[in-house]
């Protein structure tokens, strides 16, 4: 093993190497593929898990959107096609009754899902935008960006107040430019409320988008008339549970509540934004997966081709291997020469790969950081270097024991004869 | 320094047979410069090659000062022709890719010696080649006879007992052959024993024994008056 560390090994090899510029150059290229492409894949998937991750990053994952619709199967003395209308006190009960929930909101909404948007007057200024009746914790489950002054709270809720919190839209619209609309008043339905706060659109709303208006639950309620009733509701689970189940004991519970057909499922709409989300997570991971299977596949098939092409060289260099011998080279110092080559170059083309990869995730970060595309900081984790390097060295040995085997079994009386 | 004693070789070609040494008896003392000659076919390079380890004999024994060369693993007929023998080719077997001083410190790389000495070495044997100004370019670079003379400082460079030159002059015209004679006859003069395979008559005249090699049999052995290059260059 000595002999790896000695500057004579290596000018030798350096010496061989540098004497053959373009046969190294297209001995290297496999490897420098392989791995260029092995950080690239991996960089890319990391980059899109990181863009999933920042993206999502705002809203609870594990959750369901659900609300009632008509029924579809005529049940206990029910026609179909019944309207559901839920209510909050389901809510309370889902909350109670159903395991691994971690909070339930009720919502409503005017101006979304058909209706009128209600008038909002500023002044002389007036616009129809959406409004909604929300409990603070809605924030949990997409967190609203304020740009000024704060969002609802459980004080609000209480005393009903007539706050509300507007989005940046609605600022531009019923506002002068240098106005700060924060502790001043607008209409809306005819009711004067004192605005609170300015919102950012963020990248997960769902339907607010930057032009709505928050107010509380409660002052909702009387303001709209709406009674105990909802328009939906928002289901979140703890993290670790399973939300497809509790979207089913949900629907369950309210069939039984609202003497609904077992298997009606016309009867509840709901989207499951925990089934979704365990799909792209799904995705990223299939992604990362399929990255280093391609990535080490291809090293594998570079590190073939520079064994390979070594072999060729070693039939190429036999005369020289010859003269080596007869000046004394024993079996092991050219076997290792050889396979020292082998490892040298496919080391060599590896990092050559690995640093273009990684100015080549740089460029693609940067060229993505403008646009609306999930990409982020796309990186390759230490551990998977450390992986492709040693698949580089082992593979690389292994491979050179072939041409090595070849070099030595060439007597050198056989070498030397050839002319 | 040499002792050979019933020297028997052959070939397989196919399924014949080729019996090449029948029977070699041949005994060199230190200092001698022996010429082997004989047309081709008649086994001078075989005898060449088996005494410079690069080949092995069937039957018979080979000593090499006083080391008996038999059934030896490829490790030490590696360190045994480092130790003790220098090789010069009829082709010169310089490796195209290293300049003179490389090719010449080749022999050193492999015995481990340090790089400042092979250094050292490979300029001072150059230098007595009267190659110094050379050392630093390529075979490719060189002249016939130039190379010629760097493989003979690269078969001096390892200081062999023996030095084994294989039709040394056999790619050279007349003249560049008497110079390369000349150098052998001054390396022989402080001692150095040379083994010589050519078959040219005023060549083998320029040692001072002619061993004639007939279809795998000595013919003769007689030594001779030497004939100094250096009259004729």
């Amino acid at each position: 093993m000595k002999f790896i560390f000695t500057r004579d090994t290596w000018q030798e090899i350096f010496g061989t190497i540098r004497k053959n510029k373009l046969r190294t150059a297209i001995t290297i290229i496999g490897v420098f593929w392989g791995i260029l492409l092995f950080v690239g894949l991996q960089g890319a998937a990391k980059g899109m898990e990181n863009g999933f991750d920042v993206t999502f990053k705002d809203l609870a994952t594990n959750s369901i959107f659900l609300w009632g619709q008509q029924t579809g199967i005529p049940y206990g003395g029910y026609n179909r096609n019944r309207n559901i209308q839920l209510e909050i006190s389901d809510t309370y009960r889902i909350a109670n009754q159903i395991e691994g929930v971690q909070f339930v909101a009720p919502r409503n909404a005017r101006g979304l899902f058909g209706g009128a948007a209600p008038l909002v007057v500023n002044d002389m200024k007036s616009e129809n935008y959406k409004v909604f009746g929300d409990y603070p914790i809605i924030d949990n489950v997409s967190k609203k960006k304020l740009r000024k002054g704060r969002f609802l709270n459980q004080k609000d809720i209480k005393d009903s107040r007539k706050i509300c919190v507007i989005g940046e839209r609605v600022e531009r619209e019923l506002f002068e430019k240098d106005e700060n609309p924060v502790g001043q008043y607008i209409k809306i339905n005819n009711v004067y409320f004192q605005v609170v706060g300015v919102y950012k659109r963020n990248n997960t709303d769902f339907f607010e988008g930057d032009d709505s208006i928050f107010i509380p639950f409660t002052t909702f309620k009387k303001v709209f008339n709406t009674g105990n009733r909802i328009g939906w509701m928002v289901i979140a689970g703890y993290p670790e549970e399973d939300i497809v189940a509790i979207e089913e004991k949900t629907k369950e519970l309210l069939k039984r509540r609202y003497t609904v057909h077992p298997n009606d499922e016309r009867a509840f709409g709901a989207a499951n934004f925990g089934e979704m989300f365990g799909k792209i997570t799904g995705f990223v991971k299939g992604l990362k997966f399929t990255a280093l299977i391609v990535g080490i596949a291809t090293i594998l098939a570079g590190v073939i081709a520079i064994g390979n092409i070594l072999l060729i060289t070693v039939k190429e260099r036999t005369k020289e291997i010859g003269i080596r011998r007869a000046l004394g080279a024993k079996p092991n110092e050219i076997r290792g020469q050889i396979i020292l080559e082998s490892v040298f170059l496919t080391l060599v083309a590896g990092l050559l790969g690995m640093t273009v990869g990684g100015l080549s995730l740089k460029l693609l970060n940067n060229f993505t950081k403008g646009l609306d595309f999930p990409f982020i900081n796309p990186t390759v984790s230490l551990e998977y270097i450390g992986l492709a390097i040693a698949i580089m060295v082992i593979l690389g040995t292994l491979i050179g024991l072939i041409p090595a085997q070849r070099a030595v079994s060439i007597r050198p009386i056989e070498a030397l004869r050839e002319e | 320094m040499i002792q050979i004693k019933e020297l028997h070789k052959s070939y397989r070609m196919g399924s014949n047979s080729l019996h090449v040494l029948k029977g070699i008896n041949l005994d060199i003392k230190e200092g001698e410069f022996v010429s082997i000659m004989g047309s081709s076919g008649s086994g001078k390079s075989t005898l060449l090659n088996i005494i410079g380890m690069l080949d092995e004999a069937d039957k018979g024994s080979y000593v090499l000062d006083n080391v008996p060369i038999k059934n030896l693993s490829e490790k030490k007929a590696a360190i045994y022709r480092n130790k003790f023998l220098g090789f010069i080719f009829q082709s010169f077997n310089l490796i195209n890719y290293k300049d003179a001083a490389e090719n010449v410190a080749l022999p050193l790389y492999y015995q481990g010696i340090s790089r400042k000495i092979r250094k050292e070495k490979a300029l001072y044997y150059l230098e007595k080649v009267g190659l110094a100004d050379w050392a630093h370019h390529l075979p490719s670079e060189l002249s016939g006879g130039q190379k010629q003379r760097v493989a003979i400082a690269r078969a001096l460079a390892s200081e062999p007992k023996v030095l084994l030159a294989d039709e040394p002059t056999g790619a050279l015209d007349t003249k560049t052959s008497y110079e390369v004679m000349d150098f052998l006859q001054g390396i022989n003069d402080e001692g150095k024993t040379i083994l010589v395979v050519t078959h040219e008559e005023d060549i083998a005249h320029m040692t001072k024994r002619i061993v004639m090699l007939k279809d795998g049999v000595i013919e003769q052995d007689k030594f001779v008056e030497q004939v100094r290059a250096s009259e004729h260059v």
